[in-house]
């Protein structure tokens, strides 16, 4: 039995090309954006494009687990708008007796809405047993209505009162790092520690890798893709956390079409849309890369930035290209 | 089924030479062999013995690294598998390979439909399908949905498609690894019947019996290299076995153990499963192999299925050592420590793209991780022991568990379930489509498991696994168990019979499945 024993030492750990495609892409995407502008390599327009990336990173960190355990959410972009009203409107109630205290609070509640828009989204699926792109699908109608019917179609905009206070969550820093950056790493941390090193993590790609064989052993799919939902939940209030005092205002639009952006984050990072397979670093660098790109656009007269979704296209197929042609 | 322009005194397939490499691998080397017109040729090998790569280079789907092929005296190359079935040599594939929501001539024509002007035509496709199908005995509709036939069924479907254009080479590899023995016996006779109009057939099982009721001539494979061909007339099952392990065979099955006299262990009144079992009761003491027969569709794995709270259920009362058992889930179960091993190991029981310690640990999480993180050095000490115990062989721990072979997956199975440390071990189909080297192990383990006190249920379409194993037989028939066999009483025939005879049911003719397993 020893030699079997000794036949299954460890071989070392071959580095997986496949693995490393994201960050090579952004590597190269960055390269290209040094060479062919003197702007873009700034501090200030590096910190620009972080910062900026900071709430499609957050909520694709979410995605993450929801796409890692088999379903889909598509209604991260109205959630967002829909929790973001919700804070606002909260804050500017509060604001009178509280004071700055009430971002806190408004804060806090927003959160707690964000994570039962999670649970409402991950019920469906699980227990009313609807394909996660129809439920979501339907909520994201839904979300889209509400912020649309409280703003009245105008905007909400936070009490003047609240702004100043408020204002650093967006603009400050820590040591010189945006404060969006900061929360977006703590996120990612976070979101890769459960992911990788938490037994959640291993039945969440257990379920999404294949249900049966997770039922067969006892995980409770049902409550590992809920969990995951609820976490996308928390993810999206937390970018909307970050978002309004950017803006200082909840619009119909708010987070339009970001469901497209975040699955794309997703996909290009290197997680499998069908499941079993997440990739938290490679999510944060499908981010960037979108960004960077949106930034390179804008900075350069080659391309007009109304093609930015376009080129965004050309990136998630060549992507999926690369990736096949890797394996 | 024999085209015209073969000459009957020439091999209908010849293999000269034949070898295959990957690398510095040589998985398959210097097979010499005939398929006659008429003929059914048997190739018999371990898993891992080279079987699947000489069918497919046979078939087109592999080219050789060394070797060339002649067809009816004539070289003959295929560059692909559409080539090699232009020439006439087709292989009738052992996976499932349909789509479940096309109908049966839908998938018997794809990818070649029948057109009349711009539309298919439907009619003919259907009309010959029927032809087709006919032919090989097959009992289902060319309108029939193929999701909707039972596996057996769809089995004939995949080899009505193979058969539709004329063949000169018929090459089935495992053709009857997941039916049940009266599904077996047709399956036979449609071979015979290939046989009968002038096909060549190679033959591909781990099945002896069905080899030695089947085969003209036998050709052995070992680690990659052929041992010899042999007329079928001369071997016995056991010395087919002999050759391919390449040393004597001890007795396959453990010595049967004398029951002790306790209380039993689990006990299942009138268990009812939606679609699946009526009323379905048992008793199972510590130290028995409980054996559970019955033809496929019979309803055993959905009577365990529905016992773990897989399907939807309804029970009288179920205790599990003297104590009732209200919630019925795979977890509660387990933690109650019973645990069951399903019959789908590809399906329902291994992660195929994850790695094996990911796989070995998915049931026992809790346990092997007690706190909320992970503990990768308990994971590999974990695997550690269960390689040891239960000879998993690999090259590489960091595998993933569907790059393993069938036998070595249904042992990392077998490891991942008694890692939660059960009393009664349910085992479904527990060496089904693996070599005969694995399979002595898994007896052996089966056995060391019931003198160790525990209880273990085990659910097989295979005849003499279940006589040599089981202690007691429940044999099931419709959903529901119609007759318990002990002792001497245990025997094939008698299996055969209860599962097959009775109300509302064809009986079986005793001489087939005396036929089938002679």
């Amino acid at each position: 039995m020893t030699t079997v024993t000794t036949e299954i030492a460890d071989a070392p750990r071959r580095i997986r090309w496949a693995d490393m495609g994201p960050f090579i892409a952004l590597a190269l995407v960055v390269l290209i954006g040094t060479l062919i502008n003197t702007n873009f390599a700034t501090g200030t327009n590096i910190a620009n494009v972080v910062t900026r990336s900071a709430f499609i990173a957050i909520i694709a960190v979410g995605a993450t687990f929801v796409i890692s355990s088999g379903c889909l959410d598509l209604s991260v972009g109205s959630m967002m708008a829909f929790v973001t009203g919700v804070m606002i409107l909260t804050m500017n109630r509060l604001e009178p007796t509280m004071g700055a205290n009430a971002i806190l609070v408004g804060a806090g509640f927003g959160l707690i809405v964000g994570a039962l828009c999670g649970l409402l989204n991950g019920l469906i699926v699980t227990v009313g047993k609807i394909e996660p792109f129809i439920a979501t699908l339907g909520t994201m109608g839904i979300f889209r209505a509400l912020i649309t019917w409280m703003s009245d179609g105008g905007s909400i905009p936070i009490e003047r009162a609240l702004r100043d206070p408020y204002r650093p969550v967006y603009f400050g820093n820590v040591l010189g790092i945006p404060l969006p950056v900061v929360v977006t790493l703590a996120v990612v941390l976070v979101g890769a520690f459960i992911l990788y090193r938490t037994k959640y993590g291993r039945r969440c790609m257990a379920a999404g890798s294949n249900a049966d064989v997770a039922r067969f052993s006892g995980v409770s799919v049902a409550r590992v893709r809920t969990t995951a939902f609820v976490i996308q939940g928390l993810c999206v209030a937390i970018a909307a956390i970050c978002y309004i005092p950017r803006l200082g205002a909840a619009t119909p639009t708010t987070g339009q079409l970001w469901e497209l952006q975040v699955i794309t984050a997703v996909v290009i990072g290197g997680t499998l849309l069908r499941g079993g397979k997440g990739r938290i670093w490679g999510t944060v660098a499908g981010a960037l890369i979108l960004e960077v790109i949106a930034n390179l656009m804008v900075l350069s007269n080659m391309v007009s930035e109304y093609l930015v979704a376009a080129v965004q296209g050309v990136i998630i197929i060549l992507a999926m290209l690369a990736h096949r042609f890797i394996k | 089924m024999t085209r015209a322009n073969v000459d009957p005194t020439q091999p209908a397939l010849r293999a000269e030479g034949l070898g295959k490499t990957y690398g510095a691998v040589t998985v398959l080397s210097d097979v010499t062999l005939d398929i006659l017109p008429g003929e059914v040729h048997a190739i018999i090998g371990e898993n891992g013995a080279g079987k699947s790569t000489l069918m497919k280079l046979l078939s087109g789907h592999v080219a050789p690294s060394v070797g060339r092929l002649l067809m009816g005296g004539s070289a003959a190359e295929f560059p692909d598998a559409a080539a090699a079935e232009a020439a006439g040599v087709v292989l009738v594939h052992q996976e499932i390979l349909l789509a479940p929501d096309l109908t049966v001539a839908e998938n018997l024509f794809l990818g070649r439909e029948l057109t009349r002007g711009p539309m298919v035509d439907d009619r003919a496709m259907n009309r010959r399908t029927a032809e087709v199908l006919a032919s090989i005995g097959a009992h289902c509709h060319p309108r029939d949905r193929v999701g909707s036939l039972p596996l057996a069924q769809r089995q004939l479907v995949q080899i009505a498609r193979a058969l539709l254009e004329p063949r000169t080479v018929v090459i089935f590899d495992e053709p009857t690894a997941v039916l049940a023995n009266d599904e077996v016996a047709a399956l036979l006779d449609v071979v015979r019947g290939l046989r009968a109009r002038g096909a060549a057939v190679l033959y591909i099982s781990h099945r002896l019996d069905e080899v030695e009721a089947l085969a003209d001539r036998v050709t052995v494979l070992r680690d990659g290299r052929m041992i010899g061909t042999w007329p079928a007339a001369g071997l016995t099952q056991r010395a087919m076995a002999d050759l391919m392990v390449g040393r004597e065979l001890g007795t396959l099955y453990p010595p049967k153990r004398t029951l002790p006299a306790v209380e039993p262990q689990l006990v299942i009144d009138a268990l009812s499963v939606d679609h699946g079992a009526v009323q379905a009761s048992l008793a199972l003491r510590p130290g028995e192999v409980l054996g559970i027969g019955g033809m496929i569709g019979s309803g055993r794995t959905e009577l365990f299925e529905g016992l773990m709270g897989l399907r939807p259920s309804q029970a009288a009362r179920i205790t599990l050592g003297g104590h009732e058992v209200t919630h019925r889930s795979v977890r509660d179960w387990q933690a109650a420590g019973l645990v069951y091993l399903t019959e789908d190991r590809k399906g329902k029981g291994l992660l195929l793209d994850e790695p094996l310690a990911t796989n070995l640990t998915l049931q026992a999480l809790d346990s092997v991780h007690p706190g909320t993180r992970l503990d990768h050095a308990g994971e590999d000490r974990a695997l550690d022991r269960a390689v040891e115990t239960y000879d998993i062989r690999v090259r590489n721990r960091h595998l993933s568990a569907g790059q393993l072979s069938g036998g070595n997956q249904q042992k990392l199975l077998l490891a991942k379930v008694m890692l939660t440390d059960p009393a009664v071990v349910i085992i479904d189909e527990p060496t089904r489509g693996i070599d005969i080297g694995n399979k002595s192990q898994i007896y052996d383990f089966i056995d060391r498991l019931v003198r160790a006190g525990k209880a273990v249920i085990v659910i097989s379409s295979e005849l003499p696994e279940l006589v040599g194993l089981s202690d007691r037989v429940l044999v099931m028939r419709g959903g529901r168990i119609v007759a318990e066999l002990t002792g001497d009483a245990i025997t094939e025939q008698n299996v055969v019979y209860a599962a097959t005879s009775g109300e509302g049911h064809e009986a079986e003719p005793q001489g087939r499945a005396a036929q089938t397993y002679a």
